[in-house]
């Protein structure tokens, strides 16, 4: 099998064995749930709920309040009991809808489309938006955006993002494993709204026996292909993915997908598409990930979206040892979070806990100027420039070097000898740079 | 539960590489070289080295206390900068000079400017020109020859006339009392080619013979495991390239600064380096590559981190520009060895082919 790449990259350890033999299995559903109004990128929902309220499962509790914002929807049956500050699984306080459950778990009216493939494009898209779908890999870009591309800018090609190149997670993998027809149709659905005549759907190389059932999966459509990819870290990022798979470019300083006539979706996404189309069914649970060496038993759990993450460890047995440190999302890109209050949102792909020893905080010293940065960066900056300009405060001269570019993949932090912690800096001059611009002196 | 985690940006995860694990990497890829040394040459090689090495350890020290900052010895910096200063020096020279040299390398050549990744240029390199200035003949004379070979590397005198004393005294003294590169500098000498010829008369071409003499595969093949004249760290061929070997597969060195650099000089040599006379061999450029500091300096010198560039294109212009400068310096200089000034000098550059070659981001839109 010839496997498909990019350039750059770095190769950390999969660490996938803990989680990767675990069925997906669906964790009682919690006595209350947290359910964020800022799960996406974009502006926040806006509540139409008040403390005091019934709410049934899946109903609508928050509504979008743009184009680029998604509805939520309440994941339990109860009351709502706080609309308050709660932990985010960025480690962030952030404004929250809370419901304290009534233990029926009673839901609103599903439907079975019986011919849902022939539905308009406009009326999935519809169902789309109302099912509160956003890019479940992490990003968590409103899904409806992505298949709206503008109109001339025509797509021809479908991803599904299969990677999964964050070492630790195995939640698409056993997705993929345990619901390839539904990405399939999922896929099919994308294809259809994006009026795309390709799909395509990129897997890793170190998941063998997914690659070989979707691609069973996809023998009887011409029109769908799954492109095996190295095992090479960021491969699942958007832009990696869509020059592996197609030998595209996405356009640097914000470029989109659209630009080169692809739609990238994750694969949870991908089976969240179906089910709203197919059921009107909200986006209200996830699969993620609990894993980790100290983790009892580690599994890839079905969770209401809004489960704090502690009942998630709860439900696996607790720890062995002490935890040093919480990963919420993947260890590459994921947040460091102080507890274990936070909610599963619907971009938490995976709760990670490190050992004490894993939780290493590596002392800052001078650049050596090795260039394992610029070896490794995916998309052909020069890390630590960039870094050496934020700090320098030269602005300027770090937007000129490509500062807006960085994916934030992590790639040259994880190589550093010096232990420069770059994608902070980068991340830094961003934000200032941003400033900069908006107050011009 | 009370929590006490570590909360710190991503990513969390490292490859657990360091600063110390480098340098001790590349020290520890410098040992072949040195029990190739101590063999040809004996313990006072070993001891020459360790001078340089505690001489600059002692001198970092030193300067970092009186600087008043932390004292980083112990990443490893300075040892493998005394060392390789050490490795510059032949094993027959007073146990002062690498203690000198080192300690210039480490206070000029580094701790000046800032310390590690500070330096413009490679510390040991300029405390080698440093000696070298300072005590010519020190640097210079007083080569000896390896135990049981040729301070030429040719051990079969027979390959260039059988009674060669009785033909030319002047071309037994040289094959006899030089270093390879220190010959081949002589034949570019057309007083003293000329000389040869008034010797052992018209009908014998003996500059010819001695040039064969010293690419002959014998020759070669004594060049490659060190059985020939040169200074400490570069004799062997073999051993430093076992040590390469195990820097390019720890992924510490990158093969573009050695490969380009090799290259270019076999390319060159190869087109440029007979002495009139005699014809394109594959073996002039084999001659080059294996004679001298090349291997030394292309792959523990030109590839220093702070001293070269940093992006994949200017890696490959600096290793082309010590190529040619290497090349123009043997061939047409005044020094028989030109790597250590090739490298000196492209260091000087690196500022600029950096600034030149940054890359273009992934998915550049032409403007």
């Amino acid at each position: 099998m010839s496997y498909k790449s990019f350039p750059g990259g770095v190769h950390p350890r999969d660490h996938k064995q803990f989680s990767a033999a675990a069925p997906v299995e669906e964790i009682p559903h919690p006595a209350r749930v947290v359910i964020h109004l800022s799960q996406h990128i974009g502006s926040p929902s806006t509540p139409i709920v008040k403390v005091g309220d019934e709410v049934k499962t899946g109903q609508l509790i928050a509504e979008a309040s743009g184009f680029v914002s998604i509805p939520q929807h309440a994941s339990i049956s109860g009351k709502i009991s706080k609309i308050d500050r709660f932990y985010h699984p960025t480690g962030i306080k952030q404004v929250a809808i809370e419901i304290t459950s009534d233990d029926k778990d009673e839901w609103v009216q599903l439907v079975d489309e019986a011919d849902f493939m022939n539905l308009s494009p406009s009326e999935m898209k519809e169902r789309v938006a109302a099912a509160g779908i956003c890019g479940m890999g992490g990003a968590g870009f409103p899904t409806v955006v992505k298949l709206s591309p503008p109109e001339d800018k025509p797509i021809d090609t479908v991803i599904l993002n299969g990677v999964e190149c964050e070492p630790y997670l195995t939640a698409d993998y056993r997705l993929m494993l345990e619901r390839g027809e539904d990405i399939i149709q999922g896929l099919k659905l994308i294809m259809k709204m994006v009026n795309a005549r390709r799909g395509v759907i990129g897997i890793e190389a170190n998941k063998p026996d997914a690659i070989e059932l979707m691609q069973g999966l996809c023998a009887n459509d011409p029109a769908l292909e799954v492109v095996p990819l190295k095992l090479k870290y960021p491969q699942g990022a958007e832009k990696q993915l869509i020059y592996a798979a197609t030998k595209r470019k996405v356009p640097n300083a914000g470029g989109l997908p659209s630009a080169v006539g692809v739609v990238v979706q994750n694969v949870a996404t991908a089976v969240a598409i179906y089910e709203a189309i197919r059921y009107r069914k909200p986006l209200i649970e996830r699969v993620i990930s609990v894993t980790g060496r100290i983790v009892k038993n580690p599994k890839n759990l079905k969770a209401r979206i809004g489960t704090p993450y502690s009942e998630l460890v709860d439900f696996c047995g607790g720890l062995t040892e002490p935890a040093g440190k919480y990963i919420s999302g993947g260890p590459m890109m994921g947040f460091a979070i102080p507890n274990l209050e936070a909610p599963v949102a619907k971009g938490s792909s995976g709760l990670v806990v490190f050992d004490t020893r894993e939780a290493h905080d590596l002392e800052e010293k001078d650049c050596l100027r090795c260039a394992r940065c610029v070896d490794v960066c995916p998309m052909d900056l020069m890390p630590s420039l960039l870094a050496m300009n934020v700090k320098a405060k030269k602005l300027e001269m770090a937007a000129r070097l490509g500062l807006n570019d960085c994916i934030k993949c992590g790639s040259c932090a994880y190589v550093c000898p010096a232990h420069i912690r770059l994608v902070q800096w980068i991340e830094t001059g961003k934000v200032r740079w941003a400033e900069a611009q908006r107050n011009p002196k | 539960m009370k929590d006490k985690v570590l909360v710190s940006p991503a990513p969390h995860l490292h490859d657990s590489g360091s600063i110390p694990k480098v340098m001790w990497n590349v020290v520890l890829a410098l040992v072949p070289a040195l029990i190739a040394a101590v063999y040809f040459w004996g313990f006072n090689a070993l001891l020459l080295t360790l001078l340089g090495g505690v001489s600059a350890v002692f001198t970092e020290a030193l300067i970092q206390k009186l600087r008043k900052v932390p004292i980083s010895v112990s990443d490893g910096s300075a040892f493998l900068t005394g060392i390789l200063l050490s490795y510059n020096i032949h094993a027959n020279a007073p146990w002062w000079l690498p203690v000198v040299g080192a300690a210039f390398a480490i206070a000029i050549g580094k701790q000046v400017f800032g310390g590690l990744g500070n330096n413009p240029v490679n510390p040991a390199l300029l405390g080698r020109a440093f000696l070298l200035a300072s005590w010519p003949t020190l640097m210079t004379d007083g080569w000896i020859a390896p135990k049981g070979g040729a301070l030429s590397g040719i051990t079969n005198l027979n390959l260039i006339h059988s009674n060669l004393q009785a033909v030319s005294s002047k071309a037994h003294a040289l094959v006899t009392g030089a270093t390879p590169l220190n010959i081949a500098q002589s034949l570019r000498d057309s007083t003293f080619v000329n000389s040869l010829t008034a010797d052992a008369g018209t009908n014998m071409d003996l500059a010819n013979r001695i040039f064969t003499g010293i690419t002959d595969g014998s020759t070669l093949q004594n060049l490659f495991w060190g059985n020939i004249g040169g200074c400490i760290g570069e004799v062997s061929v073999f051993a430093l390239l076992i040590g390469a070997a195990w820097l390019l597969w720890k992924n510490i060195i990158e093969w573009r600064i050695p490969l380009f650099y090799l290259g270019t000089v076999a390319v060159l040599t190869f087109f440029f380096g007979a002495i009139p006379g005699s014809g394109f061999s594959l073996s002039i450029p084999i001659f080059h590559l294996f004679s001298g500091g090349l291997m030394l300096g292309a792959f523990f010198m030109a590839t220093d981190y702070s001293t070269t560039p940093m992006t994949r294109k200017g890696r490959i212009i600096f290793g082309i520009g010590c190529g040619v400068l290497t090349v123009v310096i043997r061939f047409v200089g005044g020094y028989p060895e030109g790597v250590s000034y090739s490298i000196l000098l492209m260091n000087v550059f690196t500022p600029l082919i950096d600034a030149l070659t940054i890359p273009k981001a992934f998915g550049k839109v032409k403007k």
